[in-house]
């Protein structure tokens, strides 16, 4: 099966993506490649907004039925918003990763920028080296 | 058409008010007897009745005969379930362990010399086979008695002032109950990669170890079937560390009498009687996690245990080892599956102790040469099977698009348990394939033979493997809507 | 050779094909230095006939005691198809069910054991099984503590099962929970309320343990306790047994209609009394059950009903990300191994039962205790602590140390109840004992004569000297 890697994300090695909205907000998610290595996702559990985070912080956890994985938060910030979909249909990830799969959203303030994160083509290459 | 159904009801279904096993039941108390009962309030008592099934004894017999019907079991198949040892139970074990007497002793009742003689000599055989110095029988399970060893270990640095050790090394390899117990001990998780011919990363292993390593959990031979050679080295590297070893003894069927983990350097180990020492698996339990432990660790051993002093047994508790880590179960551990396994350890006696680990590695070395001339791939071809070995489908799993799980699937179509399926994780589509000393050469060859057509299905009809089992009681499940729309308990009126 | 059916021609067969020498040389990477000799230490092999007639000369000398002794593990008539059906191979010898298309047997039968388990306790989820009732305790409280992860704290009063509590700390303290002990009501022998109230500070406990009949047989005010619990925003976690629950309020309707939060969050216990014989204290099941909302919080293997690819019905474990085989260090608890075959027990005692046997079971033993006190209390010397409602236990007082009588009945044939002494000193010279459906009038007759025996022995006088479990 073809993943999807668009352009217009930034990504990082543990399969989240990361998407700069407005306001100095992230929306984040996981990638197509992590959705197909899970299987059908049944459960999604997801930080309180309000709740600061550490950038690399393990933040929420995806289940499949065969697996369980954590979700690492790409970036430094307050938790805005969930994506409260999930709850009773955790299988948007599996049809739109990128859509309305999306996680939550951090505000990032005045945090300074993190480590670099990968683009789009270096975490295709990422992916092929890794598999 | 009506929607098909269960092979054989539910217990719920078979129900009908006012039916019932009446011999069971005790008479209803007459109103004299009534009288002498103490009044209980009706804030505590029960409004309606609980929705249990009323059958007769009959239907009851016939429903749990029926369902066992559905069940693959070491008495019915081969069951090369790799990590498991599923090996033959003797009848003996069960039949002396059920003697009424020990049956209707209270753990509490004045302490039988009988049963206890028979704990006691377990206990010395288990220390003259794993080479170490004091053996509690009180764990219940295998992680019990990980979790048992671990805090042991924590004890130890604790005694010694050490609190800065809270470290556990694991091998990525391992069984998911090391990790799982490293975290019930408090303790966090330190993974190391293992290298090509399935040994432990040895430069990994020595960037790891430091000062706040607690210890390192093994199992030898490893999850991947292999023996760890320079096990000598990793005992010299941990110890030098300040930590202690853990020996996890899944897989002492391999180095039963041949190898003891004590004279491998381990300061403390569990054996899985329920594996190694053939009490039964019973659809899930129980087992028994039985330790054993070297000089360092002896004050912490889990309590009760069994002492003997002037020719009377008795059980050790809190008074004789007031550093131990504390008592796992209300009583006295799992003492009826101890029990089947000192029977079994009493038949097998010091030469059929040694022939276990021998018989159990020539069978599965003749599994693994047979199955790679059939033209499977071994994970690990350059070195010896142990008890067990793996078989990795990646090649066959991109020519043919069939999975592991697909080959286990096929395999119950012909009358074989299947392998363990992906685990260790490290191996892409792996068998993980125990084929336990007590199979004949007819019934591995039975197996090659299925594996050997499997292999031509592949080739010619995949879809065959794809939608395997065709002759079981169901078809694959639906695990997807087993946990979107759970259903754990039947409810009246569905 | 014992289990092992090689003959010398396959031997030498394998041998060929795998290309060895020798079955030595399949050990060859084993280093020389690491082998052991031989095992001098080990005895040598008994035949079936032999080993046969070891344990049963073992377990004559052993005999049988008549058992009043309860405080956890209870003496129960076990119908004789229990035990014939679970001891058949296919489930005696099957491995966890796995491979569910192979196990629909064990699978089909969990799942009704779970819908026992939550009609019993009045509850909407229950696991496949824990060890038992002590460690199924400790997993309840490291469950509380997950589903209430502000606090480390949890309340057990002293009418708890103190080995239950014991049992909770050796397992539950390593991640830093602490457990606080609160009073008995010296004159009731249950929970003391007020000292319950003056325990904790603001919130800082996750739940509060209520054991229903308690240690000392007596039945607590499950509504009061629960509701105080959920007031002050605790977990309730009820310890209960389960042959009482035929009769007895299930802890899922505990606490009042108004507090509009009725019912415990976590329920365990002891299956033991469900079809499983004493056997020295194992192997026994604890069973366990909660609320629909706190599963995933949940330790232990669970059952759910699915359909296969061609829409027919059948059985899967569920909810496994929870688990050490897929969590690893993240799992709700490192258990794998269950008490599976107990549990296949339990399932068929209770089908025989139904709900009629069961309750029937259950008034006999309150009847069958009530005969045994008022037989033992007109004994001079010997008194009953308590006078409030219980099940089938009762805590008597003597005039003197427990311990010498309780030797002086076993000289006579008599398991006669467990000492206090040691758990509970603040009772005095008390001693806990248990009368199930199983003992006749001639039994409590039979206890009370060598009751009147013990008692007349000069007080300093003892029995050849036994010490007891504690």
């Amino acid at each position: 099966m073809s993943e999807q890697v668009p352009e217009y994300l930034q990504y990082t090695r543990t399969h989240e993506w990361v998407r700069d909205l407005a306001d100095g907000q992230v929306e984040i998610g996981i990638t197509d490649h992590a959705q197909q290595a899970l299987g059908d996702l049944v459960f999604v559990e997801m930080p309180q907004v309000g709740r600061e985070l550490k950038a690399g912080e393990a933040c929420a956890v995806v289940e499949s039925v065969k697996a369980a994985s954590d979700i690492y938060s790409p970036v430094a910030g307050r938790v805005a918003a969930r994506n409260d979909e999930l709850a009773k249909t955790p299988e948007l990830i599996n049809s739109d990763p990128y859509g309305a799969g999306w996680l939550m959203r951090v505000d990032r303030g005045s945090a300074p920028a993190d480590g670099p994160l990968l683009t789009a083509a270096e975490y295709a290459q990422y992916v092929k080296e890794a598999g | 058409m009506s929607e098909p159904g269960l092979r054989e009801p539910l217990i719920f279904d078979l129900s009908k008010p006012g039916r019932g096993a009446a011999s069971q039941f005790p008479p209803a108390p007459d109103g004299a007897e009534a009288r002498r009962t103490v009044e209980i309030p009706q804030r505590l008592r029960r409004a309606s009745r609980p929705r249990l099934p009323e059958v007769s004894e009959l239907q009851a017999v016939r429903h749990f005969t029926r369902l066992s019907h559905l069940n693959f079991s070491i008495d019915s198949h081969f069951y090369p379930l790799g990590s498991c040892t599923m090996k033959y139970n003797p009848k003996a074990c069960n039949t002396y362990a059920m003697l009424p007497e020990f049956l209707s002793r209270h753990p509490l009742a004045p302490e039988p010399q009988g049963f206890l003689a028979c704990m006691f000599e377990l206990q010395e055989m288990l220390k003259e086979i794993t080479g170490m110095q004091g053996v509690s029988l009180s764990p219940m399970a295998g992680a019990q008695g990980e979790f048992a060893g671990v805090a042991m270990i924590r004890a130890y640095h604790r005694a010694r002032n050490d609190t800065a050790r809270t470290e556990i090394i694991v091998p990525q390899a391992a069984h998911g109950t090391n990790p799982a117990t490293a975290t019930m001990c408090g303790c966090t998780v330190k993974e190391i990669p293992c290298d090509r011919n399935g040994g432990i990363d040895l430069a990994a292993l020595e960037a790891v170890a430091g000062p706040a390593t607690a210890g390192i959990m093994l199992t030898n031979p490893s999850t991947l079937g292999v023996f760890e050679h320079r096990i000598a080295e990793v005992a010299r590297i941990v110890h030098q560390a300040g930590g202690l070893l853990y020996y996890d003894g899944a897989n002492l069927n391999a180095i039963l009498g041949k190898v003891r983990p004590g004279d491998m350097g381990f300061d403390v180990i569990h054996m899985n009687l329920h594996k190694t020492f053939s009490t039964p698996h019973g659809g899930g339990g129980p087992g028994s996690g039985a330790v054993g432990v070297g000089p360092r660790l002896l004050p912490y051993l889990p309590i009760p245990l069994v002492g003997c002093r002037d020719g009377r047994y008795r059980w050790l508790t809190e008074r004789e080892l007031p550093s131990s880590i504390g008592r796992l179960s209300g009583f006295m551990g799992n003492a009826g599956v101890n029990l089947r396994a000192y029977v079994y350890m009493r038949m097998l006696g010091r030469q059929g102790m040694v022939r276990v680990s021998e018989f159990a590695a020539l069978n599965a070395n003749y599994l693994m040469k047979r199955l790679t001339a059939a033209g499977y791939e071994a994970a690990y071809p350059a070195r010896r099977a142990s008890h067990e070995f793996i078989i990795t489908l990646r090649n066959e799993s991109r020519l043919f698009e069939v999975t592991a799980m697909d080959v286990a699937k096929r395999l119950l179509d012909f009358g074989v348990h299947a392998p363990t399926t992906y685990f260790p994780l490290l191996v892409p589509e792996c068998l993980l394939i125990e084929p336990t000393e007590t199979e004949t050469k007819e019934e591995l060859d039975h197996f090659c033979d299925a594996m050997s057509e499997i292999r031509r299905e592949m080739e010619r009809e995949p879809e065959k493997l794809r939608s395997a089992p065709h002759t079981m009681p169901v078809r694959r499940l639906d695990d997807v809507r087993a946990v979107k729309q759970l259903d754990i308990a039947w409810k009246p009126g569905r | 050779m014992p289990f092992v059916p090689h003959t010398p021609a396959d031997v030498s067969d394998m041998l060929s094909a795998i290309g060895a020498g020798s079955i030595d040389e399949l050990f060859d990477e084993i280093p020389e230095a690491l082998k052991a000799g031989t095992l001098h230490g080990l005895p040598a092999a008994l035949r079936e006939m032999e080993v046969g007639r070891l344990l049963t000369e073992r377990a004559a000398a052993d005999g049988r005691l008549l058992n009043f002794i309860g405080a956890g593990a209870y003496e129960h008539h076990i119908p004789a198809p229990v035990w014939a059906i679970a001891t058949r191979g296919e489930f005696y010898s099957a491995y966890t069910p796995y491979q569910a298309e192979a196990s629909q047997g064990t699978l089909q039968l969990i799942y009704e054991y779970q819908s026992m388990i939550c009609a019993l306790t009045g509850m909407e989820a229950a696991n496949a099984s824990l060890y038992d009732g002590a460690s199924a305790l400790a997993e309840a409280c490291l469950m509380a503590i997950r589903a209430k992860p502000e606090s480390r704290r949890i309340l057990i009063p002293r009418t708890v099962n103190p080995v239950y509590a014991k049992v909770a700390q050796t397992i539950a303290r390593h991640q830093n929970v602490e457990f606080e002990s609160t009073a008995i009501d010296r004159r009731t022998g249950r929970t003391d309320p007020d000292a319950l109230k003056s325990s904790i500070r603001g919130n800082e406990a996750a739940a509060l343990v209520i054991q229903q009949p308690n240690f000392f047989g007596n039945l607590e005010e499950i509504d009061e306790l629960t509701d105080w619990a959920h007031a002050n925003r605790l977990l309730v976690i009820a310890v209960v047994n389960p042959t009482s629950l035929a009769i007895f309020k299930p802890p899922g309707e505990w606490g009042s209609e108004e507090s509009g939060n009725r019912g415990a969050d976590i329920v365990c216990g002891e299956g033991q009394p469900l079809g499983v014989p004493l056997a020295s204290g194992g192997p026994y099941f604890g069973f366990m059950a909660t609320r629909l909302a706190h599963i995933r919080q949940m330790p232990g293997r669970i059952v759910g009903r699915t359909v296969d690819t061609e829409g027919r019905p059948g059985f899967t474990l569920t909810l496994q990300a929870r688990e050490q085989h897929i969590r690893r260090s993240k799992a709700t608890s490192n258990i794998c191994t269950n008490q599976g075959l107990l549990v296949t027990a339990a399932t068929i005692y209770l089908s025989l039962l139904g709900p009629e046997g069961l309750e029937r079971v259950a008034a006999s033993c309150a009847e069958r205790t009530e005969s045994l006190v008022q037989a033992l209390t007109r004994i001079p010397g010997v008194a009953a602590a308590f006078e409030t409602p219980r099940f089938h236990e009762a805590v008597l007082l003597l005039d003197r140390p427990a311990s010498p009588v309780l030797a002086a009945l076993a000289e006579r044939g008599i398991a006669g109840g467990f000492d206090l002494g040691a758990s509970h000193p603040e009772l005095g010279h008390a001693m806990l004992v248990c009368a199930t459906e199983t003992k006749l009038d001639q039994d409590i007759d039979a206890y009370a004569r060598a009751m009147r025996d013990a008692m007349q022995l000069p007080r300093g006088e003892r029995g050849r000297p036994r010490r007891h479990h504690e």
